[in-house]
C-alpha cells in the first residue's frame, strides 16, 4: 500500500505499543472469552428457529408441495427462488466493505473486513440451500454432476457459487492467521478442541518477514480475485431470469440491476451487523461513529445507483409500454401490486438515498432503523421481481382456479426462508464467538502508520 | 402417501441399483464361462421395424414386451426417423367444447385443473372479434426451455418433439420460467392425482391410451404429441377427439397434415389459409400453427362458465 495515499486519508492514528496493542487484544478477544446470557438466548432463538425450518422442510417434502406451498403452475417460483437473490445479494459486503475498501486504501476498513467477509461468506452457503429447498426433486440433485449441461444458466450458477465460496473462505482464513496466533498465544480456559482449531489453522504462523510477505500478497490476491467472482455470482443469479423470454424478466438491464441492488443491501446489511457488534460485544472504541457516517454515504451513494437502474428497468418500458410488457408493468403500476410496488419502491430505494444527506441521520441508531428498512423493502423487492410477474405471462391465464394466479407464501414456506436467514445469523454469530469478529492485526496495523517495521504480536 | 411413495421409490433404486451390479457381475461371469450365442430355434418370425421395413429374424432374437411398456430411455431420446411431426390449428373451427383437454388429460391419466391443451379466449383488440385458441406445448425448434435444462431431462429430438425424460427431472422448473407459452406443468403432488396415478398406472383400456406417462411428483410434464401414438402412425387423443376437425396432425416431410376425416397438404394448405405461428417475434419457431378464425364453421359463443373453479 502507498504511503502517500495513506497520508492523504484524514484519520490520525498515533503511535503504537506492545502495552497498548495488549488493551487491544482484550477488547477484541472478550467475545470468544465468554458467552453472556443474551447471547445464549440470541443462539438458542436462532436454533430454534431452524429447527423449525427443518421440520417444516420435512412436512413439505412428505406431504407434498401442493398441500404444503402455494406453489402453482404459473406462480412456480415463489419465495424460495426470491429469498436466493435476496441472499446472494450479500456476498457484496464482502466486496465493497472489505476488497474495493481495502484496495482504494480507504483505512477506515480495518475494523470492518472481516465482519463483512463472514456475512459473505454465510450469505452464500445459505442461498445454495435455498435454492434445494425450491427443486422438487432435492434427492436427484447428483443429476446436475453426472448429466449437467454447461449451457444450462443453473450449471453456471452452480460453478461460479462453488468457486465463490472457495475463495471467500480462502480470503476469510489466510486474512484470520495472524489473528488466530494472537487467539493461541492469549486465550484461556477454552476446550481442547478450539485451542487445537487455533493451532492448525495459524499454520505455524511465527510472524516472519518473509511470512508477512506471504500473507499480504496472498491477501491481494484474493481481494482482486473476488471482486470479480463475486459480480459473476450476481450476474448469473440475474441471468437465471434475464435468459428466459418472459416479459417481466426480459431486460439486458437486469445483471447491472440486480448488482446494484445488492450493493445497497450489502450496505444496509454491513450497518446493521456493525450496530449490532458494536452493542452486543462492547467495541464502541473500534466500530466508531464516524464508521455509520462513512457507510451512511454509502448507502446514500448506493441508493442513487440504485435508483438509476430502477429507470432504466421499469420506466424506459413503460414509456414504450409495448404490448408485451404492458400486462406486467400495468398491474405494477395501478393495478393489484401498485400499494405493494410503491411501498417497496420508497422505503427501499428512495428513502436511503435521501435521509442519510442529512448528517443526524448517519449517527448509528437511525442509520441502523434506516438499513433495517432497507433490508425488508430489499427482500420484499425480490418478491416483486420474482413473482407478480409470473402471475402475468404473455397469453391470457384462463379457466384456473384462484390459488394458481394469487400466489401468497404459505406459513411452511415462510418458516423455511425464515431458516435460511437464521441459518445466515447462526453462521455469522458462532463464527464470532470462535474468531476475533474484528482483525487484531490489521487494526494494529492501521496504529502503525509512519512506521516501517512490522509488530508481531506476542 | 407421498411419502410412501418417496420411501419405496429411494428403496427400490437401492434394491435396484444392488440388483443390477450383481445381474451385471452375474452375466459377466456366466459369459466368460459359457461363451455361447442364443440357440436359433431356426423358427422365423416377421417383424416390422421402427421405419416401417419388414424383415425375417430368427425367434430366439425376440423379446416380449408388454404392450403398456413405457418407452425405454433411448428411445425417448431418439426420435422417429424419418418424421417431422407438425400440428395445424384451424381457429375456424374451434368452438371450445374442451372435448380435446379431457381426451388429453384422459389418455395421459391425469386430472383437471391441469391441462397440457388448453382452450383460451383470445380478443386482439376491442374491434377484433374474439375467437377460441387452443395452445399446447408448441415443439418449438428453437425451444426456449431445452437451452436453460440443466440435466438435460428435456431435449429436442430428431423427429421434432420436444420431450421430457421424467427420471432425470430434478424439479428445478427453470423449463416452466423458460417458456413463453405456459406449456408446462409440474407435478406438485396433488393428492388425488397422486392417487388417481396410483390406481390407474397401468390401465392402458382408455380411449386413446398413451404410454408416455404422467409426470412423477415434483417432475414436470407437457404435452408430447402423444409421442407413442405418433410412433405407432395413430393421431394423438386431441386430434381424434375434437367433434369439429380443428386440430390437424401431420408431418412435415410427408407434407400432409389431418384431423382424421379431412387430409391436407400441409404447405398448400398453410398457403392457401394464411397460416401463423403465434409470437413469431419470439424466434422460437414452434411447430404449431394457426389458421386465423376467418369464414368460421360457427359464431363465436362466450363461455357459459368457467372452468376449473375448483382447487
Amino acid at each position: 500500500m502507498s504511503k502517500d495515499l495513506e497520508n492523504k486519508e484524514n484519520t490520525k492514528y498515533e503511535t503504537f505499543t506492545q502495552k497498548e496493542y495488549m488493551v487491544m487484544k482484550d477488547d477484541l478477544l472478550r467475545p470468544i472469552e465468554k458467552t453472556g446470557r443474551v447471547g445464549k438466548i440470541w443462539i438458542g432463538f436462532l436454533l430454534a428457529v431452524i429447527l423449525a425450518g427443518i421440520y417444516a422442510y420435512y412436512l413439505q417434502e412428505t406431504k407434498g408441495k401442493y398441500e404444503t406451498t402455494s406453489l402453482r403452475d404459473y406462480t412456480m417460483w415463489g419465495v424460495y427462488i426470491s429469498n436466493f437473490a435476496f441472499l446472494v445479494a450479500f456476498i457484496f459486503t464482502g466486496v465493497l466493505m472489505s476488497a474495493v475498501l481495502k484496495l482504494m486504501n480507504f483505512e477506515w476498513h480495518r475494523p470492518l473486513s472481516r465482519i463483512a467477509e463472514v456475512i459473505s461468506v454465510a450469505a452464500i452457503m445459505m442461498a445454495g440451500l435455498s435454492i434445494v429447498a425450491a427443486m422438487g426433486r432435492p434427492e436427484r440433485l447428483y443429476h446436475l454432476f453426472i448429466n449437467g449441461r454447461i449451457q444450462s444458466p443453473i450449471v453456471w450458477d452452480i460453478i461460479v457459487i462453488i468457486t465463490y465460496i472457495a475463495v471467500s473462505l480462502a480470503l476469510l482464513l489466510i486474512t484470520m492467521i495472524p489473528s488466530l496466533t494472537t487467539c493461541k498465544n492469549h486465550l484461556q480456559n477454552k476446550p481442547k478442541w478450539q485451542m487445537k482449531m487455533y493451532e492448525i489453522l495459524s499454520f505455524g504462523w511465527e510472524g516472519t518477514e518473509a511470512q508477512w510477505k506471504i500473507l499480504k500478497r496472498s491477501i491481494r490476491i484474493l481481494i482482486v480475485l473476488t471482486i470479480p467472482v463475486a459480480i459473476f455470482v450476481r450476474t448469473v443469479t440475474a441471468w437465471l431470469f434475464a435468459t428466459t423470454l418472459r416479459p417481466e424478466w426480459d431486460s439486458t438491464n437486469l445483471g447491472a440491476y440486480f448488482i446494484s441492488g445488492a450493493f445497497l443491501l450489502s450496505v444496509a446489511g454491513m450497518i446493521l451487523a456493525v450496530f449490532v457488534f458494536r452493542k452486543a460485544y462492547n467495541l464502541e472504541k473500534y466500530l466508531t461513529p464516524m464508521h455509520f457516517d462513512k457507510m451512511g454515504q454509502a448507502l446514500v451513494l448506493m441508493a442513487i445507483i440504485y435508483i438509476y437502474f430502477n429507470i432504466n428497468e421499469y420506466l424506459v418500458p413503460a414509456y414504450k409500454m409495448s404490448g408485451l410488457h404492458k400486462n406486467h408493468l400495468l398491474n405494477m403500476f395501478t393495478g393489484k401490486d401498485a400499494v405493494f410496488y410503491w411501498s417497496v419502491m420508497f422505503f427501499g430505494v428512495v428513502m436511503p438515498a435521501i435521509l442519510p444527506l442529512i448528517k443526524a441521520m448517519r449517527k448509528p441508531l437511525p442509520l441502523t432503523i434506516i438499513s433495517i428498512i432497507v433490508i425488508i423493502a430489499g427482500w420484499l423487492k425480490f418478491y416483486l421481481i420474482v413473482i407478480p410477474g409470473l402471475a402475468h405471462p404473455y397469453l391470457p391465464v384462463q379457466d384456473v382456479p384462484a390459488s394458481w394466479i394469487h400466489y401468497f407464501p404459505t406459513l411452511i414456506e415462510m418458516t423455511i426462508v425464515s431458516a435460511t436467514i437464521a441459518g445466515m445469523l447462526l453462521i455469522i454469530t458462532l463464527f464470532s464467538r470462535l474468531f476475533p469478529i474484528i482483525s487484531v492485526w490489521e487494526v494494529a496495523e492501521g496504529k502503525l502508520e509512519g512506521k516501517e517495521e512490522i509488530i508481531n504480536y506476542k | 402417501m407421498e411419502n410412501e411413495n418417496n420411501n419405496s421409490s429411494r428403496r427400490n433404486f437401492l434394491r435396484l441399483g444392488a440388483l443390477g451390479g450383481i445381474a451385471l457381475a452375474g452375466t459377466a461371469i456366466a459369459n466368460a464361462v459359457t461363451d455361447e450365442s442364443p440357440k436359433t430355434t431356426g423358427k422365423k418370425v416377421k417383424v416390422l421395424t421402427a421405419d416401417g421395413k419388414l424383415v425375417e429374424v430368427d425367434s430366439s432374437h425376440i423379446e416380449h414386451h408388454a404392450a403398456d411398456d413405457d418407452f425405454s430411455k433411448a428411445e425417448i431420446r431418439q426420435g422417429i426417423e424419418g418424421k417431422k411431426f407438425i400440428r395445424v390449428i384451424d381457429l375456424a373451427k374451434c368452438a371450445n367444447e374442451r372435448k380435446c383437454i379431457s381426451a388429453c388429460q384422459t389418455a395421459h391419466h391425469y386430472l383437471a385443473p391441469v391441462e397440457y391443451i388448453k382452450v383460451k379466449k383470445m380478443q386482439d383488440s376491442e374491434l377484433a372479434s374474439p375467437y377460441w385458441f387452443p395452445t399446447m406445448c408448441y415443439h418449438c425448434d428453437n425451444p426456449p426451455c431445452t437451452k436453460v435444462c440443466p440435466v438435460d431431462a428435456t431435449f429436442k429430438r430428431s423427429d421434432g418433439i420436444v420431450a421430457m425424460d421424467p427420471d432425470r427431472c430434478i424439479g428445478c422448473k427453470f423449463c416452466m420460467a423458460a417458456c413463453p407459452y405456459s406449456a408446462r406443468t409440474f407435478n406438485f403432488g396433488r393428492p388425488e392425482q397422486l392417487k388417481f396415478t396410483e390406481e390407474h398406472k397401468n390401465d392402458t383400456s382408455v380411449a386413446n391410451y398413451c404410454t408416455t406417462p404422467y409426470a412423477q411428483e415434483g417432475t414436470v410434464a407437457k404435452c408430447d404429441f402423444c409421442t407413442d401414438r405418433s410412433a405407432k402412425g395413430l393421431l394423438p387423443a386431441c386430434v381424434i377427439e375434437c367433434p369439429n376437425g380443428a386440430i390437424l396432425h401431420g408431418d412435415e416431410y410427408e407434407d400432409v397434415v389431418t384431423n382424421g376425416e379431412e387430409t391436407f397438404r400441409l404447405k398448400k394448405l398453410l398457403a392457401d389459409r394464411a397460416g401463423y405461428r403465434q409470437f413469431e417475434e419470439l424466434g422460437t419457431k414452434p411447430r404449431v400453427y394457426y389458421l386465423p378464425p376467418v369464414a368460421r364453421s360457427f359464431p363465436f359463443e362466450d363461455a357459459e362458465k368457467v372452468q376449473n373453479a375448483k382447487e
